[in-house]
């Protein structure tokens, strides 16, 4: 209960903090000419994919916390290490369109697009890091640690973090790569 | 250790406040350099609000809340622990520039493009964007900590309906602190970035400046509500016990405090009428500025109708909070003013807004803090607080006060622009420069004053007794000289004055 609350402040907290860089996107928008520069050195399907693949790790993350509820402890543990691998694969697509972006000569520091572009998904890249050091944490929890110690709130309250993660790149993409095709 | 922290940067912003009026005494001054005058002032402002407010109002609120409230400890008391070190860290970070090359220089809201490397090319600013960053993360997780306390951890029979003045605050402080920080944050953020990475958020080959501002007062304009609503909590709790009367109008107390915490996100952009946004914005910022006035103005007759008929004791918590009532007027009045916009345009940056700020933040927050301070210093060290050299203190400090900044509004009007290392000598300058000198001398010499007050006081004070005030509130429930946990076995509560209630029940037995 004290943790799921301590939780749910918290990522109200982190909510208006990617808000911030949200609106710093929307800022430069005119100015940097956002969304010639969005339609064309992006792609949005192949984005769309990985997005995808990020919403099925949280379902994936649902079941592990279900079977963990129903004590099946090794079905439990290999959910958890599905929700890892996707997010894995996630930040594989993100390391990829990174490298690509740097090879046509857009980075942080060539201009405003890249600067609002990097900052808003490397933040949410580095919240991805945090929740699979999260989920390997519980794995661990799950395999030596868990049976016998019932009523723990750990992982929902984990999951709450993840779901968040979640829905935070859901709105980033929406505004990087779904915008430019929607105004 | 909060409390302790907040004194010990009390004492180095302290220090930086009187190198600069020093400075300003006298016409042409070459006492410090422009650049040594920069850094000094952009050190005092930043220190005064993150390291100085913000800790001790928190730490008093981890303190006493808990207590109110009947619990044990905070929800998470690790947590609370690493929300100190964390804050403490920071403000060592913030002083570290010292010996880094140079501390930041340009202001404590640190505007770009003043902030960026080929401006500013010391490390300062660098150790102000981390310094900050985790005295935010510090804030923000002690007020998650409070906000878990106060809603999972109530005694038994205690509503939210029946929660402490103090303890209100603190909860709807909270939510403000967890909304208003991020901003800045993801604005120290973009800031490393740019100075480390060269990223483009606030340069001028791209980046834009405008942003910086916005999102700095987006936690900005919250932030100063952050520093007045835990004062405004201890003056509901001193004005209550020393009028001998319950709060009048406690539904309204609460109410307002929560209309404030709304409306303080809807009103940044009053800092930013000068930067040409147009007609409409500045109308409604106008408009919503004057709107949070309102309920600002609610709680004044609160505390006034509080102490109508009631039997007022003058001990030094009171006669702080009823100077508080002054004061705090005398800035809120001229901060309606800045509401209108010609006003600011024709204010906004000179020694008025000085004036208006010291006026808020001593004579609102600080104020609040030297109440509590007296009021909760024998729950605290189980000895009272000299009150006859506490009267001194307060005489002598309530007066520098005045004639250091109500003088500075003069000097605003006259046109003194703020943050000027010196000035030549216009009829009227010098001698208005130097009686405010003055006045801040006089408020360092009260300071000391205090510490010697506190430093005889826990040497051989009276000892205080377990209710030393005849307080309502159930902080004084168990004895102060407790060790350990704060409660070996709790009454019921069923009504907001849960200790005067027991008080009666054992003199009717």
């Amino acid at each position: 209960m004290q943790n799921k609350l301590m939780m749910k402040l918290a990522i109200g907290s982190e909510a208006i903090f990617f808000l911030a860089f949200i609106l710093g996107y929307l800022h430069f928008w005119d100015q940097g000419n956002f969304q010639l520069q969005a339609s064309t050195q992006l792609s949005a399907s192949k984005s769309a994919l990985y997005t995808g693949l990020l919403i099925l790790s949280s379902v994936t993350f649902i079941v592990a916390e279900k079977t963990f509820n129903e004590r099946k402890y090794n079905r439990s543990l290999w959910w958890m290490l599905c929700t890892i691998l996707l997010g894995v694969i996630f930040l594989g697509g993100q390391g990829i369109e990174y490298y690509e972006l740097i090879q046509h000569n857009i980075s942080l520091s060539t201009g405003v697009f890249g600067t609002a572009f990097f900052a808003l998904t490397g933040f949410h890249g580095l919240h991805v890091i945090i929740g699979l050091i999260i989920m390997i944490y519980l794995c661990w929890l799950i395999k030596y640690d868990y049976p016998g110690k019932q009523n723990s709130t750990i992982i929902s309250t984990a999951g709450i973090y993840w779901h968040f993660v979640d829905i935070v790149w859901i709105c980033v993409f929406t505004t990087i790569y779904l915008l430019p095709f929607l105004i | 250790m909060y409390l302790f922290t907040a004194l010990f940067f009390f004492i180095l912003g302290g220090g930086a406040a009187l190198l600069m009026r020093t400075q300003l005494a006298v016409a042409n001054n070459r006492l410090l350099s422009p650049e040594v005058y920069n850094q000094i002032f952009t050190m005092h402002g930043t220190t005064m609000v993150f390291f100085v407010m913000m800790p001790a109002l928190l730490g008093i609120s981890v303190y006493i809340i808990p207590l109110m409230i009947g619990a044990n400890d905070m929800a998470f008391p690790r947590l609370n622990a690493f929300s100190l070190w964390i804050t403490l860290l920071g403000g060592l970070l913030l002083y570290f520039s010292f010996a880094a090359g140079g501390a930041p220089d340009a202001g404590w809201f640190n505007y770009a493009p003043l902030n960026q490397f080929y401006y500013s090319f010391t490390k300062g600013i660098d150790y102000y964007a981390m310094g900050l960053l985790l005295g935010g993360i510090g804030s923000v997780s002690t007020a998650i900590n409070l906000i878990v306390t106060i809603l999972t951890m109530r005694i038994k029979g205690m509503h939210l309906t029946q929660l402490p003045l103090f303890a209100w605050m603190g909860l709807v402080n909270s939510f403000l602190i967890i909304g208003a920080f991020p901003a800045l944050n993801a604005a120290l953020c973009m800031l490393l970035l740019d100075r480390q990475l060269h990223a483009h958020f606030f340069n001028n080959s791209g980046g834009s400046a405008l942003l910086w501002q916005h999102l700095f007062w987006m936690f900005g304009h919250p932030e100063v509500y952050i520093l007045i609503l835990p004062a405004f909590g201890v003056y509901s709790e001193v004005f209550q016990v020393f009028s001998g009367k319950r709060i009048y109008g406690y539904g309204f107390v609460a109410g307002s405090t929560v209309a404030i915490a709304l409306l303080s996100f809807g009103v940044w952009v009053h800092h930013m009428f000068a930067t040409g946004l147009g007609n409409t914005v500045n109308t409604f910022f106008a408009a919503s500025s004057m709107l949070i006035g309102i309920p600002t103005g609610i709680k004044i007759f609160n505390w006034i109708g509080t102490m109508y008929g009631g039997s007022i004791r003058f001990t030094v918590p009171m006669m702080f909070a009823i100077a508080f009532l002054i004061e705090f007027t005398i800035g809120g009045l001229s901060g309606i003013g800045f509401s209108i916009v010609p006003i600011d345009w024709e204010l906004t940056d000179s020694y008025f807004v000085v004036a208006h700020l010291h006026y808020v933040f001593i004579g609102g927050s600080l104020f609040g803090l030297f109440a509590a301070l007296f009021y909760w210093f024998p729950r605290m060290s189980g000895r009272m607080l000299d009150e006859k050299l506490g009267k001194w203190f307060f005489w002598i400090f309530v007066t520098g006060f005045n004639m250091t900044f109500f003088i500075q509004h003069f000097l605003g009007l006259m046109g003194m622009p703020r943050r000027v290392y010196t000035y030549p000598d216009i009829p009227g300058y010098t001698i208005l420069n130097f009686i405010s000198t003055a006045g801040a001398f006089l408020m360092a010499a009260a300071v000391l004053l205090l510490l010697y007050n506190i430093y005889i006081s826990i040497k051989k004070g009276t000892p205080a007794g377990t209710d030393p005030w005849d307080a309502f509130t159930l902080e004084w429930y168990p004895p102060s000289t407790h060790p350990g946990k704060n409660f070996d076995e709790l009454p019921e509560v069923h009504s907001r004055q849960p200790l005067l209630d027991l008080k009666k029940a054992s003199v009717n037995q």
